[in-house]
């Protein structure tokens, strides 16, 4: 089964012509997808192309210690083809979610049901894996849950207090964000981009910013690239502290969960700083960034940031040196570095057991690349694994952007023929509402039959966008892979043979997204 | 008449005072974590607020979904009329009392689990089999402390056992009995009584299904078990018997705040700990009182 590379590769953050990516009838594309990955390959998105009344089934795969990305098809598709689940379990979701768009059935798939919908109806209705037997009982949990939290349903298969299997049936709050934008972009494409994770605003728009430039054979000045990669740290920074304090809070360890909550909110009013909105919401334009960060408002940032940040470790510090937390936190929930890599963990998940895996430092794109981050990677791939990782990357934020702001490129913060398009008023939106090819007088248009990959390592892990346009230049299939749709599973995996006291710490130790994941 | 009197004069102490102590408790806490925290009378206002509610009842449900609650916490009132308060002695007292306190108490919890089971529901299933579970080890815990205190006076009730002082071994027996005390009133690091997560929780999950009055009865039950424990902690250590009433009113109130103080701070420095190692804790627990009981029979022979 040993091929050569025959995917096309390609960068992060830039595109290739349809016709160039090589094709395969299906059963061959998925042993040469197999082959990749048995390769040292990863799967970033694996997702159907309507094409007729068929489709075409799309792999893009991250080589990371090559710091190359490549992308494969296969020919149009119409009933089924044989499962690449059976060799690489991380495929086993997209599979799913293929066959739920597509009705593309793969063969031999062990667990073969609905991501998001079930046949239209409630997501849980259906079948879950259940366990026999007379001392076996079973533990729904959800989708309305005792916090202000999103909806979603978990089906616990217990021995008394020990959880022997975990199910997680998601779809809530499916919205069809990837289906509104075919035929797009429209005009509401950025802001939908914004709140496809709400918390991770930064991360998705600057996906999908990468995608319309790279599109548009062009790339954001250095200046805005510099301004989106010190809000992608800042978000980073306000959602790991705020995870501290939410698994203090589970173990009803009082003094960091209280001063991590307010300590967030000061993370999140420097993002608000930047750019008036504490989510940083209205700051990333396809083209560049709509606010720029004079001298003055960077040595506020830089001031508070360092208040925040000695507060935070002082926060951290009563955290790590409690007994009763570490008793907690320490080999519950554990993920070993072998499973994460087998279901395809990524973020903090997979740096917690281990796995060196960073878009940032793996696929550097934007300012990235001027910029390395080192990659905060921490053994063992329990709770407290994936604590320490987020109180490493903390550290390693703030000093990144402690850095940054002392050397700023100079120039703009929007490229010119985007510039215009954006804020030119009604008929330059116009244009972009009705999807024409052009965007701005023929230089920035977006050219028909391209494929573009953009990936960024949000807070939570890597955010895959995919798109391809049409003859006309639109988007004919757009792809988005949050993070969380890697890592459920891996959530999953951790509470087998935990007690079921211990579900809480396990979930908030991944802290997933559920938007992210229903679309 | 006078007793008549006496009895309604305790009675209504021990029901206006109890909901003062988790406001205490929680004012602690809030002070800690730097907050302002919410009113010492909260629960008060709480239970007022439950007593004017309609009650939703599940259709699965029997009339002992309501009964439960009620018994429970006539039994809780009927254990804390066997309590002496220093020298002015307990309202009822007869020979075996103590017997009696014990087991009205565990009446209490067997009403609530009872009351848990018949909502059928898997939450409250698990809620029932933890807190009856950890039972076993604590009340094994507070019936050692009991009897040390038997031996130490030479006698089985309540009103001659808690007037001297435990002792010799009283350290280890206000050790054990703290240990007790946090564990059957849900406290960190045995339960969280703040979360909302209904996996983790112990006592708060069975009563889930509850609501309005029934609600109200469990929370004052909760708060008045609390109180009592405080109580019988305090009066097991210092010989309230021996002082003037006064005296001895002055000392109780005094230590049952410490006592609630300390509650907070514990809650406030301590995770709570994984359901494994509970029985650890509660084995400890009764290992105080065990060798308090030790201190109590051999340390007092010549």
């Amino acid at each position: 089964m040993n091929t050569t590379r025959e995917f096309l590769p390609l960068s992060n953050g830039t595109s290739v012509p349809w016709a160039d990516v090589p094709e395969w009838p299906a059963d061959e594309f998925v042993v040469a997808t197999a082959a990749e990955l048995d390769h040292g390959g990863r799967l970033c998105a694996w997702f159907g192309v309507p094409e007729n009344s068929a489709t075409r089934l799309v792999a893009v795969i991250a080589f990371d210690a090559e710091n190359t990305l490549a992308v494969g098809r296969s020919a149009p598709v119409t009933k089924s083809y044989p499962s690449l689940t059976l060799r690489h379990p991380q495929a086993h979701l997209f599979e799913r979610e293929v066959w739920e768009q597509h009705g593309l059935m793969p063969e031999g798939h062990p667990w073969l049901k609905p991501v998001r919908r079930q046949n239209g109806g409630h997501p849980a209705v259906g079948e879950f894996f259940r366990v026999e037997g007379g001392e076996i009982h079973e533990v729904a949990v959800g989708p309305v849950h005792a916090g202000i939290i999103e909806p979603g349903h978990f089906r616990f298969q217990c021995n008394g207090e020990e959880v022997l299997h975990l199910e997680i049936a998601l779809g809530y709050q499916h919205r069809g964000a990837e289906e509104a934008l075919t035929g797009g972009p429209q005009r509401a494409a950025m802001s939908q981009m914004e709140t496809v994770a709400g918390d991770t605003t930064i991360g998705h728009a600057t996906a999908y910013a990468t995608i319309l430039e790279s599109l548009a054979g062009t790339e954001a000045p250095l200046r805005a690239q510099w301004l989106r990669a010190i809000a992608l740290e800042l978000e980073r920074l306000a959602n790991h502290t705020g995870d501290l304090g939410a698994l203090a809070n589970d173990v009803a360890f009082l003094p960091t969960s209280a001063a991590c909550g307010k300590i967030r909110g000061d993370f999140l009013n420097l993002t608000a700083l930047l750019c008036g909105n504490r989510f940083g919401r209205g700051l990333i334009r396809p083209g560049g960034c709509k606010h720029d960060l004079e001298t003055e408002r960077a040595a506020q940032l830089l001031d508070k940031l360092r208040v925040a940040l000695a507060e935070v470790n002082q926060a951290a510090e009563w955290l790590w040196d409690s007994n009763s937390v570490r008793a907690r936190f320490e080999f519950t929930g554990t993920v070993s570095a072998g499973q994460a890599a087998e279901i395809g963990l990524v973020g903090v998940g997979a740096r917690a057991s281990g796995l060196v895996r960073d878009v940032r430092f793996d696929h550097p794109a934007g300012w990235h690349r001027f910029a390395p981050i080192p990659v905060a990677v921490w053994p063992g791939g329990d709770v407290f694994a994936r604590a320490r990782v987020r109180w490493l990357e903390i550290q390693r934020s703030a000093k990144f952007i402690e850095e940054q702001l002392a050397a700023p490129p100079d120039g703009e913060t929007m490229e010119q023929s985007f510039n215009s398009s954006w804020q030119g008023g009604a008929s330059v939106s116009a244009s972009w509402g009705e999807g024409e090819i052009l965007s701005n007088g023929g230089s920035r248009g977006r050219p028909p039959h391209q494929l573009a990959v953009a990936l960024v390592e949000g807070w939570r892990g890597e955010v895959c966008h995919v798109a391809l346009t049409d003859s006309a230049g639109k988007f004919r299939r757009y792809k988005i892979v949050d993070a969380s749709f890697h890592n459920w599973s891996g959530l999953e995996l951790a509470m087998r043979g935990q007690a079921i006291s211990d579900f809480p710490i396990c979930n908030k130790s991944f802290n997933l997204s559920y938007c992210g994941f229903d679309l | 008449m006078t007793i008549a009197l006496d009895i309604f004069l305790r009675l209504a102490v021990w029901l206006l005072l109890a909901p003062l102590l988790p406001g205490i408790i929680n004012k602690v806490k809030a002070w800690v974590a730097g907050r302002r925290g919410p009113p010492v009378l909260q629960l008060y206002f709480d239970l007022a607020k439950l007593w004017r509610k309609g009650v939703v009842l599940s259709t699965a449900v029997s009339p002992m979904h309501i009964l439960g609650p009620a018994m429970a916490w006539v039994a809780i009132i009927a254990a804390a009329l066997l309590l002496p308060v220093g020298p002015a002695g307990a309202s009822l007292s007869f020979r075996g009392d103590a017997l009696l306190f014990v087991y009205l108490l565990a009446f209490a919890r067997f009403c609530i689990a009872l009351a848990a089971l018949d909502t059928g529901s898997a939450f409250e299933g698990m809620g029932v089999a933890r807190e009856v579970s950890y039972a076993v080890l604590a009340e094994a815990a507070i019936i050692t402390a009991l009897l040390t205190l038997c031996v130490q006076s030479g006698s089985v009730s309540l009103a001659t056992m808690l007037a001297p002082s435990a002792g010799a071994g009283a350290a280890l027996l206000a050790a054990g009995l703290f240990g007790v005390l946090l564990a059957e009133n849900c406290r960190v690091p045995f339960d969280d009584p703040n979360t909302h997560l209904e996996l983790t929780m112990i006592h708060e999950v069975m009563v889930l299904d509850h609501s309005g009055p029934p609600l109200a009865a469990i929370l004052h039950g909760a708060s008045l078990k609390l109180l009592i424990f405080a109580v019988l902690l305090t009066e097991a250590v210092l010989p309230l018997g021996k002082l003037s009433l006064l005296q001895a009113i002055g000392a109780l109130v005094a230590l049952v705040f410490v006592v609630a103080i300390v509650i907070g701070l514990v809650e406030s420095l301590l995770a709570r700990l994984a359901f494994r190692r509970v029985p650890l804790l509660l084995t400890t627990a009764f290992l105080f009182c065990l060798f308090a009981l030790l201190v109590a029979w051999k340390g007092g022979m010549p």
